[in-house]
């Protein structure tokens, strides 16, 4: 069997960043696997502005992003595999993929990083009544189409949901000639980000429908006419709200759910809220030497965030391969989100193994002006930053000090919870 | 000249089309759409019924049992996944429990084998789900678990190989009967003549039927609204669970497909349209409030798709297989609805041995019984998967995700007899698409295969033929750019 | 006096400001928490500016289109302009990220570049 210090799985942003970090921390021998035919994974359909703000200091483009990390993999001269899906990873770090060049092969792994990102949710998990007409797309496959292989899937087009992709389908379409007549929101806030709803609809003077979704599907083999409706507070159709708009393509954006099938297989622990792996301070998942980092681990906002993740899994998956990682203890201070706060990556944190600075990212479950993060080491509240707006499409962070955590010995549990101004 | 025309290329008319194969004949499939299995036959339990429902005595209840009994053979030779996984009706309530023994009589007398009355501690250890309330259940061990799809391609390819022929995007719209006492079909793809029809249409066999015959059919179309889990809930339940039939018909069940899924309903509503396969919001909501009756904590946040299929309901409800009394050598296949997918080999088996006596067809010497499916790597070691990708490349390559089907797949539903057109034929014969992601990863490079194999334009794939277009034009819209 | 409501698409915090204009002069700005915020609201009711993105004709490389945009911000009202030309252009591989796609669209001055490596084949 063939053997690699640290296999990589996906060749997206994550991977890509996670395989840089791993070589300049000085591992010689690590393989990105990527199923699709070249690297840079979703980056390469989203041709839109706005990446790298954070890491670049400019705008760039997904490609141009992606890029970036492509040329840097090159000059390191890091192994990668294309055209290769991972069919199993094995609880003992035995990666199984194949290839047409290569056909079945297993590869034994000193460390794995898990980076294979999220998918979109289909319709046929919303539950959206109606026929199942051709036309019905979700954001990302018509992005891909649009984009990758030059075809517009219609003319005339809904969406439903606000994510990012949707807003930024709803510019794609319009400047393609396509007209978007509406897009529709279940929630009364938008999961997209600020700018994407300023460039991406108000520029076009597309209305967003908050509290809306679709009741109706039409047409029995395309699609002819979509209806939709206002909801109440339980998420349920008010009657007599209904609006029909003919169309020929309705695009949804609902959501993105991580990638996990290989980690389940192989028996990493999962967090509920987040569909990801359950990792510690390193992005170190239950499984010793098997880490997660970008959309497998937890849906990000911006692929700055993915990338800077990743390059901590990279350094922290070469740690462990080069016998540098602290042995786990059972000293481990649990992460706790509450009030407001959904869930935080990572959860738990053992100080031995923890850098001087850990990021800990988190998001909210509502829309919160005004109020506060806090932060609090068993009961004492430690941080208290406020923040004008936090809203659940935008990941939020808090920086822990290593120094602080030792300082209080015998702590047991860290507790992240939003705080109106007169709490406390 | 035919010697015989089937109308219809659902589960019935494959299964006819199947049985006529043996013989030295002539037969042609008509099909409306592009495919086969695209009307009742794709949108149902997908369940092999054991046969105690049915009313004593009536055609139902024979063909059912003699369709179940035939399955095991049938699916052997045809390659294809049939599991006996057993069936449970359950009930709820004490004074319901009567009824039970009803079912049991009923199912003795239609000849079901092996049934036993459990008592709740019995049904309890058996499917742990059951709801908290259940006071007893039949069991009956030959309910079994098939995949719809499968059944009617493999029916239809190898009544194929065997030399029959398929006429798809052929609608009939007129039949008359000539002076010799042939028939005249008329469709939207010419005129087709033939000594004997097959009426084998579906929810839409009244109307065929209304064509040669005075003695008018009426269809009932009863909708069904059905929605299957992600395989992760594929086994909250090992048996297919009913509980205790009513008017309306079985009831929602809830059962293992034999992919490993869990699939749940169908609701039964009445309507007058032959395509009216749109779910409702009431629909679901009743459907996952009745399943919630009988089967506790299903979790219903893993549905990956909802659908409805249509019912063929005679108000008889019972099957009509017989020559059309003023209408000699028309078969009608009427009222075909649940349990229908479970008796279809032996409503294959009825009308091939109708039309042997009444025209007098001999077999012929070459028939061949067997046909094998699409090779499933999955089921491969890693050695004999490496063997099979050496020698052929394309099963390297994996295309739906979700699924696990690579190109290798692909292109062996594409260029088999009767192979996949359009999305939708590729998903029912490889399961590409089916998975959790729904299609969202492996469309566009599907269709890049339908695109390099079939020689279709981008904007000529459909999902399922007729104008079920995927795509509308290319961008930037620059003439003379080739596809 | 005219009150503007702006939403700052400068970074992701999606400031809310407020910009306060009498004859097209701008009085104040107010809601941003940078300076980035200042500029866009200035910038964005006196003389509105966005990048475009889009993808051109490629012949001859490994794929039927290479993303573009334009190299810098142009007028928000010549979008449609901009789409008309990179519509009509067509690029033969290999294409550079930077390369030029159109020169000077829609007469902003600014030129369409290519924003993804496209090998020959």
């Amino acid at each position: 069997m063939i053997s690699y210090d640290i296999v990589i799985v996906g060749g997206g942003p994550a991977g890509l960043a996670a395989a840089i970090s791993a070589r300049k921390a000085g591992v010689d021998k690590i393989l990105i696997l990527e199923r699709d035919k070249e690297l840079g994974g979703i980056l390469n359909q989203c041709i839109h502005n706005g990446f790298g703000l954070h890491t670049f200091k400019e705008e760039l483009t997904g490609p141009e992003y992606a890029q970036r990390f492509i040329t840097q993999v090159l000059d390191e001269k890091i192994e990668y595999k294309l055209h290769t899906m991972v069919m199993d990873i094995s609880s003992d770090r035995i990666v199984t993929a194949m290839s047409r060049e290569d056909g079945m092969y297993q590869i034994k792994a000193g460390a794995v990083i898990l980076a294979m990102g999220c998918r979109e949710r289909p319709r046929g998990a919303l539950n959206i009544p109606g026929y199942r007409p051709a036309g019905i797309f979700s954001a990302g496959t018509a992005q891909r189409l649009v984009n990758m292989e030059g075809y517009m899937p219609g003319r005339e087009v809904v969406i439903l949901g606000s994510g990012d992709i949707g807003l930024i389908m709803a510019r794609r379409m319009t400047l393609e000639g396509a007209k978007v007549k509406v897009v529709a929101e279940l929630m009364p806030y938008s999961g997209g980000l600020k700018r994407n709803i300023v460039q991406c609809l108000d520029d076009f003077g597309i209305p967003l429908k908050l509290s809306h979704t679709v009741v109706d599907i039409e047409g029995k083999e395309h699609l002819s006419a979509v209806t939709i409706a206002e909801v109440d507070k339980n998420m349920k159709p008010i009657p007599g709200t209904e609006e029909r708009y003919t169309c020929d393509t309705l695009l949804l954006s609902c959501g993105l759910i991580p990638e996990n099938e290989l980690s389940r297989n192989a028996g990493v622990e999962m967090s509920p809220v987040t569909s990801g792996p359950v990792v510690n301070e390193s992005l170190e998942t239950n499984i010793p030497g098997v880490f997660a980092c970008g959309n497998v681990l937890h849906v990000h906002d911006l692929v700055d965030y993915v990338s800077e993740e990743a390059t901590r899994a990279g350094a922290n998956a070469a740690k462990f391969v080069k016998g540098e990682m602290a042995e786990n203890s059972d000293k481990v201070i649990d992460i706790v989100a509450t009030d407001g706060a959904r869930y935080t990556v990572p959860s738990t944190i053992n100080v031995e193994r923890m850098d001087d600075l850990l990021t800990v990212r988190f998001r909210v479950g509502a829309v919160y002006k005004n109020s506060y993060v806090s932060v609090y080491f068993d009961d004492e509240r430690v941080m208290h930053n406020k923040k004008r707006i936090m809203a659940p499409g935008e990941m939020e962070q808090v920086i822990l000090q290593k120094e602080k955590l030792k300082e209080k010995s015998g702590l047991k549990k860290i507790t992240i919870r939003i705080e109106a101004e007169d709490a406390n | 000249m035919y010697d015989v025309i089937v109308i219809g290329a659902g589960v019935t008319g494959c299964a006819v089309a199947r049985e006529l194969s043996r013989y030295k004949a002539n037969v042609c499939v008509l099909e409306k759409c592009e495919d086969v299995c695209e009307g009742t036959s794709k949108a149902n339990s997908a369940i092999v019924h054991a046969g105690f429902d049915a009313a004593q005595g009536s055609l139902m209840a024979k063909l059912n049992v003699r369709g179940n009994e035939m399955m095991d053979k049938l699916c052997e030779d045809l390659d294809i996944p049939f599991k006996r996984n057993g069936s449970m009706v359950v009930c709820i309530h004490k004074e319901a429990l009567e009824g039970l023994k009803d079912l049991y009589d009923r199912g003795v007398a239609n000849g079901v084998k092996d049934m036993k009355i459990l008592s709740r501690e019995e049904a309890l250890e058996m499917e742990p789900n059951l709801s908290d309330n259940v006071q007893g259940a039949l069991y009956a061990p030959t309910g079994g678990i098939i995949c719809p799809f499968k059944l009617t391609i493999a029916m239809a390819e190898n009544a194929n190989m065997n030399g029959v022929e398929f006429r798809f995007n052929t609608k009939v719209e007129d039949i008359t009967k000539n002076d010799d006492g042939t028939w005249k079909i008329r469709t939207n793809n010419g005129e087709y003549l033939t000594r004997y029809i097959v009426n084998a249409a579906g929810v839409y066999a009244d109307k065929i039927h209304n064509m040669v015959s005075e003695k008018k059919a009426h269809i009932i179309e009863r909708r069904g609204d059905y929605c299957l889990l992600d395989k992760e809930a594929g086994t909250h339940v090992t048996h297919t669970i009913f509980p205790q039939p009513t008017k309306l018909g079985k009831g929602v069940l809830v059962s293992p497909t034999v992919h490993g899924n869990l699939i749940v309903g169908p609701t039964a509503v009445d309507i007058e349209d032959k395509e009216g396969t749109n779910t409702t919001a009431e629909g679901i909501a009743d459907l996952q409030a009745k399943a919630n009756d009988h089967v506790k904590n299903l979790p219903l946040r893993k549905v990956i798709t909802s659908f409805a299929g249509l019912r063929a309901h005679l108000e008889q409800h019972d099957f009509v297989i017989e020559e059309v009394a003023d209408a000699p050598c028309f078969i009608d296949c009427l009222g075909i609805e649940s349990p229908g997918l479970s008796s279809s080999p032996a409503i294959g088996e009825m009308v091939g041995n109708m039309l042997k006596e009444k025209m007098n067809l001999e077999n012929k010497d070459n028939w061949i019984s067997k046909r094998k499916d699409i090779l499933d790597p999955s089921k491969l070691s890693i050695e004999e998967r490496n063997e099979l990708i050496k020698k052929n490349p394309a099963y390297g390559n994996i295309i739906c995700r979700c699924e696990s089907i690579s190109e290798g797949e692909i292109l062996d539903a594409i260029h088999r007899p009767l192979g996949a057109r359009s999305l939708d034929g590729v998903k029912r014969r490889t399961r590409a698409g089916m998975g959790r992601c729904q299609a969202g990863f492996c469309s566009p490079r599907t269709m890049e295969i339908l695109n390099r194999e079939l020689g279709l334009s981008y904007e000529e794939i459909t999902k399922s033929g007729g104008r079920s277009n995927i795509v509308l034009e290319r961008t930037k819209n620059q003439k003379g750019e080739q596809a | 006096m005219e009150k503007r409501e702006l939403t700052c698409i400068g970074c992701p915090m999606g400031c809310q400001i407020t910009v306060e204009m009498e004859n097209g002069e701008v009085l104040s700005v107010n809601g941003n928490t940078c300076a980035i915020g200042d500029k866009y609201a200035r910038n964005e009711v006196t003389h509105p500016e966005r990048t475009v993105t889009s993808t051109a004709v490629i012949i001859g490389g490994d794929k039927p289109r290479v993303s573009v945009k334009t190299k810098s911000n142009i007028p928000k009202d010549k979008i449609f302009d901009c789409m008309k030309e990179i519509d009509r252009a067509c690029v033969k591989a290999p294409v550079h990220i930077g390369d030029v796609v159109v020169k000077n669209v829609a007469g902003t001055g600014v030129d369409v570049v290519a924003t993804r490596e496209v090998p020959a084949v």
